[in-house]
């Protein structure tokens, strides 16, 4: 029968406490290889370490991350959205239209938002409503919503967004501080917060992990998926208002291949690729990383296709550093 | 007596935390049927992986032909003249059944090429040959019904110049018109000289192909000989054993009134008219075969099917639970029974994975509140007596049994109203399965209803208040589980089986 008499047993919460955690993992060996590259750019140039220099270096990923903070939660949960630099486009395209119509600066931003998160809800739709893989909705939706943009556009621009309109990506709030800066760490506080201290978050993960057992526990799967396409939307209309005010213009080719650059950062940052894991944290050192090195190679007047060769073979670093790693840990064990 | 074509010897494999064979025996012989019996999870499938290259036994010998063998791969297996049909088939939707029968050992002609003319005409004389002349060779699969792939099945098994063939389960999917011919087909297989082994839960089939038999329980030969010797009860007193009223805790709990009444509860394909309820207090045991519609019915009341039909009503109320959000804020949990895929988030740490449905509890406004999380974890664990390192370790590096209790831990700390069992105790060690007894009697004592189900008769017997037993899909009979009721007379319900014999 039952033994009542022996204690029940006490189960460590922890064995690590989560500073050694913390010390001992992805972001804090990124960090090491931003602050290599922030040394290897001051030899690239000495007028990198003038504050200016350092100020508009970060124009070279605070749009893109923006995005990839939402893009994680989305790897994280196992979909994917390759749609979002079209969305931009589209999004900047229909503040061009607005335009037209003479509508303030703030009409202008809600529009582009909402551009935004009404691309996400489609995509969302087709992924949850028709059980469609993302990767293939999105290609779909990639090539749609720019040939919307197309469309309207054509080959002509639109230009002449009002002067108020050109703080969000021209502005500073002090200093050298620009706007975007400020922007992007406190979307990155933001999401660190719904990713690491949420309930939602919590839901993210398992629904990465194992849907269908989350699915099982109760958690709303289809609903939590279907919310976070709208976030990557509404942060893809963020970031089109801030490129279309650094630009002053609207093209359909704007934003072109900026989908690889954010899941290359997400990636980077240490979400895995195919779902379950990932941290806030990565993500934001690995905006910084992708900054410096597009930086410094913008320094060393490395064209830009170059650059893009640089990105991908970096993308598929990162993605197979994690395999190839697992594969020695076996053939050791 | 002729030689045993196919002798197993001591055959022993252990999976990590189960024993699914222990020393095993089993001898076939040409021209003869031998019958393996045996309740889920006795060993059997396990076996037939062992016969055909899919597994590698622990220890113990296999010799055919008198000649010691072992087989490293099924290619090996195949090449010794082993071969399978097994209770589901592996077969290609989108190639030619000429393609399926012979994938992997297509006659080849000029350049390595496969002959096409050759491997159709061939296809041709094997389906003339098993009875299925009314199956074309070169249509796709995809475009043949059910019943005909499983003989397009056959055929891939009898393609490869075989002396033994292994039969698992082969009647499950068929009609009654479809099982004759297959019995036409194992008396030709059997006139060739073939060995066959018969994998079957009917009584029926058994008696009337079969010539020997072998019985397994938990993983162990419990009995053999020459079939006409031997009464239906005794080998049903074989599969079930003889030690049920020792293993499980008794338990005095009063009764109470009804809590969930379920009615006329019907899905388009899995199951009708089912009929039920559920009293404070009690564990309601759902017995029947694989396929009986047992897990689907559960699962539809956990709200992962919601095109259902019927009245759910809890403590008084209609719910129609459409997803199992919906059914656990009525109160009614489900532990599955693939732990793996549905149960366990693996990568998850343990404390993660046991407050996940109890989130709203343990936070505030939405934020997680990590203390709290683990006091729920450490509170639950204990209870179950959870063996673990730490409570932030991944739930994919504990035992199946310790997993299992990280599932209920999960469910108790909802703290339900009902709380459904699908196979509780299902590929477990001893150790785990009796601390699992324990505690749903534990449950019931609380005040809460369990509806286990199980495929195990003993557990059946052992922790039952009364027993649900459903067949093909319907609700075949309700048994108080007084002292009265017999192994054999739950399984004959299950099998359908008349009363002619007891």
């Amino acid at each position: 029968m039952t033994d009542t008499t022996t204690q029940p047993r006490q189960i460590a919460d922890r064995l690590t406490s989560p500073l050694h955690d913390a010390v001992y993992s992805w972001p804090t060996l990124l960090l090491f290889v931003a602050v290599g590259l922030f040394v290897l750019n001051t030899f690239a140039s000495p007028y990198f370490l003038s504050p200016w220099a350092l100020s508009d270096a970060t124009f070279n990923f605070t749009e893109k991350a923006i995005i990839a903070f939402a893009m994680a939660l989305l790897i994280i949960s196992g979909e994917i959205d390759l749609s979002v630099a079209a969305i931009i486009a589209l999004s900047s395209t229909m503040m061009g239209l607005a335009l037209q119509f003479g509508v303030d600066t703030p009409t202008l931003v809600l529009i582009g938002s909402l551009t935004g998160v009404a691309c996400g809800a489609f995509n969302g739709l087709l992924v949850t409503g028709l059980g469609l893989p993302s990767i293939v909705v999105t290609i779909g939706t990639m090539s749609f919503f720019r040939g919307i943009s197309f469309m309207i556009l054509g080959d002509k621009a639109f230009n002449g967004y009002p002067p108020s309109f050109a703080y969000f990506g021209q502005g500073y709030v002090w200093w050298v501080i620009s706007f975007e800066f400020v922007l992007f760490v406190i979307v990155a506080l933001a999401y660190y917060v719904v990713l690491h201290r949420t309930n939602f978050g919590r839901h993210v993960f398992a629904i990465g992990n194992n849907p269908v057992a989350a699915q099982f526990s109760g958690v709303r799967v289809a609903r939590v998926k279907f919310l976070l396409f709208c976030l990557v939307g509404l942060m893809s209309g963020i970031a089109a208002v801030l490129l279309t005010s650094r630009l002053g213009s609207t093209r359909p080719s704007i934003a072109q291949g900026w989908e690889l650059e954010v899941i290359t950062m997400v990636v980077l940052g240490g979400v895995a690729i195919l779902g379950g894991s990932g941290t806030i944290q990565g993500v934001f050192v690995a905006a910084f990383v992708m900054g410096l090195i597009s930086f410094g190679l913008g320094l060393l007047n490395v064209p830009g296709i170059v650059m893009s060769i640089f990105i991908g073979g970096l993308l598929i670093i990162v993605i197979a550093l994690p395999i190839l790693a697992n594969k020695v840990r076996e053939s050791r064990a | 007596m002729s030689e045993p074509l196919l002798r197993l010897s001591k055959i022993t494999k252990t999976f990590p935390g189960v024993r699914a064979l222990h020393a095993v025996d089993l001898e076939l012989y040409p021209g003869e049927v031998t019958a393996l019996i045996g309740e889920n999870g006795a060993g059997k499938s396990t076996l037939v992986k062992a016969m055909t290259g899919i597994y590698q036994p622990d220890d113990g010998e296999i010799f055919f032909a008198g000649r010691k063998v072992t087989m490293p791969t099924p290619h090996a297996a195949f090449q010794l003249g082993i071969t399978a049909i097994h209770q589901e088939t592996v077969l290609f939707d989108e190639l030619t059944v000429a393609e399926n029968i012979f994938l992997g050992h297509s006659p080849k002609g000029r350049f390595n090429l496969i002959d096409w003319p050759k491997m159709n005409a061939n296809a041709r004389l094997l389906l003339d040959d098993i009875g299925a002349s009314h199956i074309a060779a070169d249509i796709r699969l995809k475009d043949v019904s059910i019943a005909n792939k499983h003989l397009v099945a056959v055929a891939r098994a009898l393609s490869v110049e075989a002396d033994v063939v292994i039969m698992d389960e082969p009647t499950a999917a068929l009609s009654h018109k479809e099982i004759e011919d297959l019995f036409s087909l194992v008396e030709k297989l059997k006139s060739d000289g073939k060995a066959i082994l018969f994998i079957s839960h009917k009584f029926d089939e058994i008696y009337r192909l079969a010539d020997r038999y072998t019985v397994f329980r938990d993983g162990e030969m419990v009995g053999n000989g020459v079939l006409a010797d031997t009464q239906q009860s005794q080998i049903v007193e074989m599969m079930v054993g003889r030690s049920v009223e020792q293993v499980f805790p008794s338990r005095a709990v009063e009764i109470g009134p009804p809590v969930l009444n379920v009615k006329g509860f019907s899905h388009p394909t899995e199951f009708a008219d089912i009929e039920f309820d559920l009293h404070k207090g009690e564990v309601l045991g759902f017995y029947g075969l694989v396929g009986a519609g047992r897990s689907e019915v559960m699962q539809a009341l956990f709200g992962m099917t919601p095109s259902t039909s019927g009245t759910i009503t809890s403590n008084g109320q209609v719910i129609s639970p459409k997803s199992p959000a919906d059914a656990i804020k009525a109160g009614i949990v489900y532990l599955p029974e693939e732990r793996g895929k549905q149960g366990v988030i693996l990568d998850l740490p343990i404390f993660q994975n046991i407050s996940l449905p109890s989130l709203s509890q343990t936070s505030r406004n939405g934020f997680l509140r990590m203390a709290q999380e683990f006091e729920l974890a450490r509170n639950y664990a204990s209870r179950l007596d959870l063996r673990a390192a730490s409570l932030s370790q991944h739930a994919g590096t504990l035992s199946g049994g310790n997993q299992q209790k990280v599932v209920i831990a999960k469910w108790l700390a909802i703290q339900p109203n009902i709380i459904i069992l699908d196979e509780p105790t299902k590929g477990i060690d001893i150790g785990s399965k009796a601390a699992v007894h324990t505690f749903m009697g534990e449950l019931v004592e609380q005040g809460l209803s369990v509806i286990m189900v199980s495929s195990e008769i003993p557990e059946i017997l052992g922790m039952s208040d009364r027993v649900v037993v459903m067949r093909e899909g319907r609700l075949a009979e309700v048994f108080d589980n007084d002292k009265s009721l017999t192994a054999e007379a739950l399984i004959r319900c299950a099998a359908g089986i008349g009363e002619q014999a007891a």
